[in-house]
């Protein structure tokens, strides 16, 4: 480590250039983090108005807006947003932001890589989004991309194939530039087991990020190779298997599952212990959780598909498995309350939206649980009891994480303190209506709703129509967001280095804003 | 910073991608593999093999019968032999197709069944007749026609006979 200090870094220090290159060719960490931060802003506008055009058409029974097709496209289209566009982008920018200012770094292991990284983000997104224009309209057989359906469509599927696998090789790359970053370059004295939380989590995301996005990618080609070269993988008359692709995608799509809410839990684990004034309870028991959760994950996809017709020692077997992942999730929600216990609790913004998120993604758990119960989950696959559940973990989980995080290190990244107002009016809208939005959906499920229809049966209508009420209310809530983070850019309280007062951690030891380039002498860590 | 390691945790990093990429393929063969081995999803209850349709008490005779309404174009024939198949038992047969230009042919088999009758309980699951049949020049293709004739068939219908004709589409290619 001491050699390569001696010698100039590679890229000299200089303040940012201007213009569009600056963002174009940029290898800067900070700055790639804010092209992250908002591709993932530009992504949830597109897809939060496709949800409030679901919503809409769900307001009352019959067809009034969109015709069936074209409902079917918007659902598809704002689950791969919401979670390739939006979630995975959105941790990623926290990621480039914090993991160098958090371990003492000067930049990414690898920033060029890290700029190749995100421009193939905003092609998958337009090859996503302008399908829609294509004939035939964009995909429509849901964002699981379950043959025989997806063997069937058009033109847009190819695409969307094409964006999956770009957008895949945008995580992998990021994902080997993170890990590489968190295990290589730490500053001296800044052991694995002294690493902030978020390091951890996020270190962990990146090995299941390089575990299973070649999978989803090998199962992607495998229906581009059905579709286009006459192969039978997942094509019953051929001899194929459609089941096949259901297992392969859930060997993906569980620990998909853990990459959307492990640097959810980092995030919360920085944010709690600050507005408590009180270390984190239990930090080792949090990083064994993190990595049980991890390794849990690859051994349980079979519950999302307990209908297939599974033999009954295969259904009790991920039953028992799935149950299981309760232990160590249990072990985070715990050590936050115990890190809440007896503190010096202040309730700014980002504290708020942390303490939400305790509540409500265990809500989410929960219904988790339910859900894991194999005579229960073939009275509810496919409800709006799964739909409710997923949007407990990803919006009020995920989402709400994100809040937090960008609430707690916004004075960071732009010098300016948060407008509290204006940031408790998102919180208290957002998470009231994200409730009534929600909350219902559990009812909807149990009574026997389906998801993924434009229409539905009389006896579910005052439930969608408080639903979508919850809908329009937390879509709008959102621009108070906006309306902060510009704010926030703009001016306001001048940030201290430390911003907050119980904020422990390296990135408070640099000014605010942070400075282009951090940390090119590595801090010492006691 | 330490540009060596950062290179060989890339590299290595690399190689896991690379590898998890090939087992997503592996995962086909993989879980017969282990349905196998631990004998789960192999047991008779699991297993589509037990036809309980089968009405073994008696036979019909299927004789099958070609035609091709342009004998310069094509080549089409029919099996040799009828076939006898008890009611309710999947069966495969295979029709064989020759394209005798040096022109890339388009065609298609229009079926039809003598007595009338048999036309209801005659359950076609897979048959070349529901494509068009695309031949490159003196191409020649066997195409299979699966199906059941169902218990439903009247017992005194001793001979059914199921007959193609194939027409030539057009001049597409």
């Amino acid at each position: 480590m001491e050699a390569n200090l001696a010698q100039p870094l590679p890229q000299a220090h200089h303040a940012a250039p201007g213009g569009v290159w600056r963002w174009l060719a940029s290898t800067n960490h900070k700055d790639i983090g804010t092209l992250y931060f908002w591709f993932a802003a530009t992504m949830f506008l597109i897809g939060g108005l496709m949800a409030m055009l679901i919503r809409a058409e769900l307001f009352q029974p019959g067809l009034q807006l969109v015709q069936p097709e074209a409902f079917n496209q918007l659902t598809t289209l704002h689950g791969l947003i919401m979670i390739f566009g939006v979630i995975m982008p959105a941790f990623t920018a926290f990621a480039n932001w914090q993991v160098p200012l958090m371990i003492g770094a000067p930049d990414m292991a690898f920033p060029r890589m890290n700029n190749w990284s995100f421009w193939l983000l905003p092609v998958a997104g337009v090859f996503l989004v302008g399908s829609t224009l294509l004939p035939g309209g964009a995909v429509a057989g849901g964002w699981t991309m379950y043959p025989p359906l997806f063997l069937q469509g058009g033109i847009s599927y190819d695409l969307t194939i094409f964006a999956i696998h770009i957008m895949g090789a945008s995580s992998i790359m990021g994902s080997i530039n993170i890990a590489t970053t968190i295990l290589n370059m730490r500053a001296p004295g800044m052991t694995l087991m002294k690493m902030p939380l978020f390091v951890w989590t996020w270190l962990i995301t990146a090995f299941l990020l390089i575990a299973v996005m070649p999978v989803l990618a090998g199962a992607v080609t495998m229906l581009l190779a059905d579709r286009n070269f006459g192969t039978h993988f997942f094509d019953a008359a051929g001899g194929g298997d459609p089941v096949l692709f259901q297992h392969v995608f859930w060997f993906f799509g569980h620990p998909e599952v853990y990459i959307l809410i492990l640097p959810a839990f980092g995030i919360i684990s920085s944010v709690i212990p600050t507005f408590s004034r009180k270390p984190l309870f239990g930090y080792a028991s949090m990083v064994y959780a993190t990595a049980s959760i991890a390794i849990l994950s690859f051994l349980v996809w079979g519950h999302h598909m307990f209908t297939v017709g599974m033999p009954a020692a295969a259904q009790l077997y991920f039953m028992y498995a799935t149950l299981l992942i309760a232990v160590p999730t249990g072990v985070k929600v715990f050590n936050w309350v115990a890190t809440m216990w007896r503190g010096s609790l202040t309730f700014e913004t980002a504290m708020l939206f942390a303490v939400a998120f305790v509540c409500l993604f265990t809500i989410g758990g929960f219904s988790g649980l339910v859900l894991a119960m194999v005579p229960v989950d073939i009275q509810l696959q496919d409800t709006y009891y799964v739909v409710a559940h997923f949007h407990y973990v990803l919006v009020t989980g995920a989402l709400f994480s994100i809040y937090a995080g960008l609430y707690y290190w916004l004075p960071k990244w732009t010098g300016h303190m948060v407008n509290e107002t204006w940031g408790r009016w998102h919180f208290w809208l957002s998470a009231i209506s994200v409730n009534v939005l929600f909350f219902p959906m559990h009812f909807l499920g149990l009574a026997g709703m389906p998801r993924r229809i434009p229409d539905y049966a009389l006896q579910f209508a005052d439930f969608n129509r408080v639903a979508s009420i919850g809908g329009f209310v937390f879509g709008a809530s959102q621009i108070l967001l906006l309306i902060v983070i510009l704010k926030c850019i703009r001016g306001g309280e001048k940030a201290e280095a430390r911003a907050w007062e119980g904020a422990e951690g390296l990135e408070w030891t640099v000014p605010s804003p942070a400075p282009y380039h951090t940390f090119a002498q590595p801090p010492e860590v006691k | 910073m330490n540009a060596n390691g950062n290179q060989r945790t890339s590299t290595w990093l690399t190689t896991l991608a690379a590898a998890m990429f090939a087992f997503g393929f592996a995962l086909v063969p993989l879980y017969d593999v282990f349905c196998d081995l631990t004998g789960l999803n192999r047991d008779a209850a699991q297993s589509l093999v037990n036809n309980t349709q089968v009405d073994a008490s008696r036979r019909v005779r299927i004789e099958l019968v070609a035609n091709v309404q342009d004998g310069a174009l094509w080549r089409f024939a029919a099996p040799r032999q009828p076939v006898d198949v008890h009611p309710g038992e999947l069966v495969q047969i295979e029709y064989e197709l020759e394209n005798l230009t040096g022109q890339p042919l388009v065609g298609r088999a229009v079926p039809s069944y003598a007595p009338l009758a048999a036309a209801a309980h005659f359950k076609k699951i897979d048959c070349f007749c529901f494509r068009e049949q695309r031949l490159a020049p003196h191409e020649k293709v066997r195409l299979p026609v699966l199906f059941v004739l169902d218990r439903g068939v009247a017992r005194d219908m001793k001979v059914v006979t199921l007959s193609y004709t194939f027409f030539a589409l057009g001049k597409r290619t």
